[in-house]
């Protein structure tokens, strides 16, 4: 009997706590923001879409190795002794042109992992969120800043390259030597 | 009253008779019933979300004011969607079923004194009576709707219902014999004067009994609140709709118009329920501290006054349900029929004895 | 009654069927892509047979084809509520392998982003609860707390959900200056907090008649099924990885281990599970304002190994998850690519007990039981 009364009482009571708490919510300000007129002020290590300055990249490749999705696709082709590339900030100077450089950002899964080894702190990741696309091919970001014909004009002119070494090689080897003939060790 | 303004307004022969009689039907329903679940839909969503720090519907209108507007109009362009086995008179006939033992509630509620829908002598024993006819409705709900999901959900929500209204009756018979008349115009008739004779105190007059009365009236006003809450499935009750077991139990099926029906007719049913409450113990149309129209002499007011406050009154339970609905967990099946069979019946049937005994005196 | 000769005068029974029901793979209250086959009988549940696998995605298979800090993103995603307990283990049993001796500074920092982490997975298990019983502001009270957490996370590594930051031999960034502060005053915003939640769910007479006396785990069945972690404290059997096979620093810290004590039912209920996990949220903010304290300085990527080559051999470690015993047994065969990984995940082991502890109760308190042994599936399927 006594636990009859003692559950009603004690049915009763938390229901009146419980009220009395929810109550006094709708009178604490709300924490909700109103997205899109008011933004999240983002700290600054945010990490969202990557950003790569071409001016600073060196073509190392080891972001592209350190990506655990295989996001990165980088295409380097040796420069021709005589051109000149220019330095990057921190003073290193470049001997790669790079044709291509593909960020595909529907595979990137956001982990920082290769803006760690990258020497000249080129890549990094930005605080850009909004950036959704319609197509999903618009999602692959290319940063590579030659022009078509620029990457075509450095491949044609590192094959040339090649193929003259190659030549001037051949020639050499193929060549019969005017003075007398001596065993020369380093004839190779 | 307004019945024999519209009869004099279309000249006096039958046919006025059935063009004021279809108008009076329909008042309640166009002038209160959809506007109040607009307001009732939109209120909803505002309290929970304050409730819980959030902030509810903004963008539609100042303060997201038109959300429900919106919302309507979304479900009326759903396509009606009838499963191929389903049972397809059953199916289309539940919604309407449902809706309209709502709806007929209404006729018996006194709005306030020149306006009520029909004058009958039953009020009260009528709104019980219709109320149970949203019983079938909804088990036809769960068995056409071929899942057995829905099967269980109306299973339950019948068997709570019905349970229920036992516990609703015993209070409504007690009040029955104070006053004497099962008429919802007269019960609010007799609560004139201040808030001191309402029958939540005691009633009118100032005798003995009166004052003998006021803590069984205070449990049976608490019996009748609370089972008319499972009666119309709100939580803690909502085992019938619980939406992370059962989905949404016996309208899981439905979409478009129907589902808006369902919708709707839960908001007046809250509605209809709560002005029952409020026109047996607290004084129906009935203001708690005198008209503003007797003060001023504009006689013409008054209905307009008495209509505001049991509107006003209304609305406060119906908030009251909403407060309780996102603060309360669920209860089970068996824990449900438990506390109307082992708690509100014993102790309703006690009350009832008593006040007849007290009314005795 | 009468004797009819046509009539096989043997009464035979009134024969019933067992209806199957299917808390599919979609469902609002199965944490996750879960599917359940339920056998009923009316509402008594008979048996319960759950059919996972929906989120397997080939992690072990994977992690052979990935150098040893590669992996560390793809632990993240395995638990996903509690990732920092996930990297912290697979980290440990690395440098188990490896043999590195780590600075102070980084112990200290991984054991408070481990508690945080503790507080917030426990935050998500307790609102969920609620939601399942049909409480539904609760749910919105934890998770306004989480987002704080969340934001102290981001303000050291930058994420908000997957970190990669607890790497093998230290960790990734160095705390921000401002994180000793805000983690002091998210820690006095707290404790009113849980307080709050307490007196709305827990204490709660609707709340405790649905879950005291459901789902009762007996000490001797969990520990032959192997549980670990809340579930099995809630039996009663005071059992902590932390204090029984001490990793990192945890033997400087002074905290209780809460165990349930069958306050409203028998020991072992759900309600009992779902107490411990309140009062965890306690002690691991105890752990935490101790840390804070003793907070040395130091480098925290000093340990880290340009390339990570371990020696060969297999290895097996395990910490004290949010949700039981992670364990994490690696063979490498000396190359930069392990020959194998393999993840003793604590929900899998969990998850076998619902069939027995369903038997003879509701439908309804299926519901109750399966949200209070707290499965995360990402976990299950890997």
């Amino acid at each position: 009997m006594k636990e009859y009364f003692g559950n009603i009482y004690s049915a009763l009571a938390t229901i009146f706590i419980g009220m009395k708490i929810t109550f006094k919510h709708m009178f604490v300000p709300s924490v909700t923001i109103q997205y899109p007129e008011v933004r999240p002020q983002l700290p600054e290590r945010e990490r969202n879409r990557l950003y790569v300055n071409m001016d600073d990249c060196i073509g190392c490749d080891q972001c592209a190795r350190a990506c655990p999705v295989n996001c990165i696709i980088i295409e380097t082709v040796k420069s021709v002794p005589g051109e000149d590339l220019g330095k990057t900030s921190n003073g290193k100077k470049k001997a790669l042109w790079i044709p291509t450089f593909t960020i595909d950002f529907a595979k990137c899964c956001y982990c920082q992992l290769c803006v760690f080894p990258c020497p000249t702190d080129c890549i990094y990741m930005t605080d850009v969120y909004e950036f959704s696309e319609w197509d999903r091919d618009n999602l692959i970001y290319e940063f590579a800043t030659l022009t078509p014909l620029e990457r075509q004009e450095k491949r044609d002119n590192l094959a040339k390259f090649n193929a003259e070494k190659e030549a001037e090689k051949l020639k050499a080897a193929s060549d019969p030597k005017p003075e007398i003939k001596k065993d020369k060790p380093e004839e190779k | 009253m307004i019945y024999d303004f519209l009869v004099n307004l279309f000249g006096n022969s039958a046919v006025a008779d059935i063009i004021a009689g279809i108008i009076q039907s329909l008042l309640p329903l166009f002038v209160f019933i959809l506007p109040f679940a607009l307001f009732a839909v939109y209120l909803e969503r505002k309290v929970s979300a304050h409730m819980q720090d959030r902030l509810g519907p903004m963008r539609t209108g100042w303060h997201g004011w038109k959300q429900t507007i919106a919302d309507i109009l979304k479900l009326l362009q759903k396509e009606d969607i009838v499963a191929r086995d389903n049972d397809k008179m059953l199916f289309n006939l539940a919604p309407i079923i449902v809706f309209s033992g709502s709806y007929a509630a209404f006729a018996a509620i006194p709005f306030t004194s020149i306006f009520i829908g029909t004058e009958m002598d039953l009020g009260i024993f009528y709104i019980v009576a219709v109320s149970g006819i949203v019983v079938a409705g909804i088990l036809m709900a769960g068995w056409a709707s071929n899942n057995k999901y829905s099967l269980l959900g109306s299973m339950r929500s019948v068997a709570q219902i019905v349970s229920y209204e036992i516990p609703t009756m015993l209070v409504v018979l007690s009040l029955i014999m104070i006053s004497g008349s099962m008429s919802l115009h007269t019960l609010s008739e007799q609560q004139t004067g201040y808030a001191w004779n309402w029958y939540i105190f005691g009633g009118p007059g100032s005798h003995l009994s009166k004052f003998l009365l006021i803590p069984f009236m205070f449990v049976g006003f608490l019996i009748i609140y609370i089972s008319t809450l499972a009666e119309v499935n709100r939580t803690p009750f909502d085992i019938p709709e619980a939406e992370s077991e059962l989905v949404s139990g016996y309208h899981t099926e439905y979409s478009g118009m129907k589902f808006a029906m369902f919708f709707l007719a839960e908001y007046a049913n809250m509605f209809a329920v709560s002005a029952i409450v409020v026109a047996l113990f607290l004084g129906g149309y009935q203001s708690p501290i005198g008209y503003l129209g007797n003060l001023i002499g504009a006689k013409w007011m008054i209905p307009i006054e008495q209509f505001s406050w049991f509107t006003i009154k209304g609305i406060f339970f119906v908030f009251v349900q909403m407060w309780l609905r996102w603060t309360l967990p669920r209860l089970r099946v068996d824990q449900l029929m438990a506390v109307c069979w082992k708690y509100l019946i014993p102790i309703a049937f006690v009350n009832l004895i008593i006040i007849g005994l007290i009314t005795l005196l | 009654m009468s004797q009819d000769s046509r009539l096989n005068t043997k009464r035979l029974p009134l024969k019933t069927e067992e209806m199957v029901l299917n808390m599919g793979p979609q469902h609002p209250s199965t944490h996750g892509v879960l599917r359940l086959e339920l056998a009923l009988e009316g509402e008594i549940v008979t048996n319960v047979i759950p059919h996972i696998g929906y989120l397997h995605r080939c992690f072990e298979k994977h992690c052979e084809a990935m150098t040893y800090p590669q992996i560390v993103p793809y632990t993240d995603r395995m638990d996903y509520l509690a990732p920092m307990g996930n990297e912290f283990g697979y980290a440990i049993t690395m440098e188990k392998l490896l043999g590195i001796e780590l600075p102070e500074r980084v112990e200290y920092i991984r054991v408070i982003m481990a508690e945080l982490q503790r507080i917030s997975s426990h935050l998500v298990a307790l609102g969920t609860y609620g939601a399942d019983i049909g409480a539904f502001t609760p749910f919105l009270y934890c998770f306004r707390d989480r987002e704080k957490i969340l934001s102290l996370f981001e303000m050291t590594c930058g994420a908000r959900l997957l970190y990669n930051y607890i790497w093998i031999g230290g960790v990734s960034h160095d705390l921000h200056p401002d994180f000793v502060r805000k983690t002091r005053e998210f820690i006095k915003e707290f404790r009113p907090n849980l307080k709050e939640v307490n007196e709305l769910l827990s204490y709660n007479r609707i709340f405790i008649d649905r879950t005291a006396n459901v789902g009762i785990l007996p000490i001797d069945t969990a520990i032959n099924y192997g549980v670990s972690g809340p579930n099995l404290r809630g039996s009663g059997f005071k059992w902590d990885i932390r204090r029984e096979d001490p990793y990192s620093i945890y033997h400087k810290f002074n905290y209780d281990i809460p165990v349930g004590e069958g306050t409203y039912g028998t020991v072992g209920d759900s309600w009992d599970r779902y107490f411990v996990r309140v009062l965890e949220m306690e002690e691991s903010c105890k752990i935490i304002e101790q840390a804070l304290d003793q907070l040395p300085e130091g480098d925290v990527q000093s340990a880290i190994p340009k390339r990570v080559k371990p020696p060969v051999g297999q290895v097996y470690a395990r910490v004290e998850n949010p949700r039981g015993e992670l364990g994490y047994f690696i063979i490498s065969d000396g190359s930069t690519t392990p020959y194998r990984v393999k993840v003793r995940a604590p929900s899998f082991v969990s998850m076998q007990v619902l069939n027995d502890l369903c038997k003879g109760y509701m439908v309804a308190d299926v519901v109750t039981i399966l949200g209070s042994i707290d499965i995360v599936l990402g976990e299950i399927d890997r």
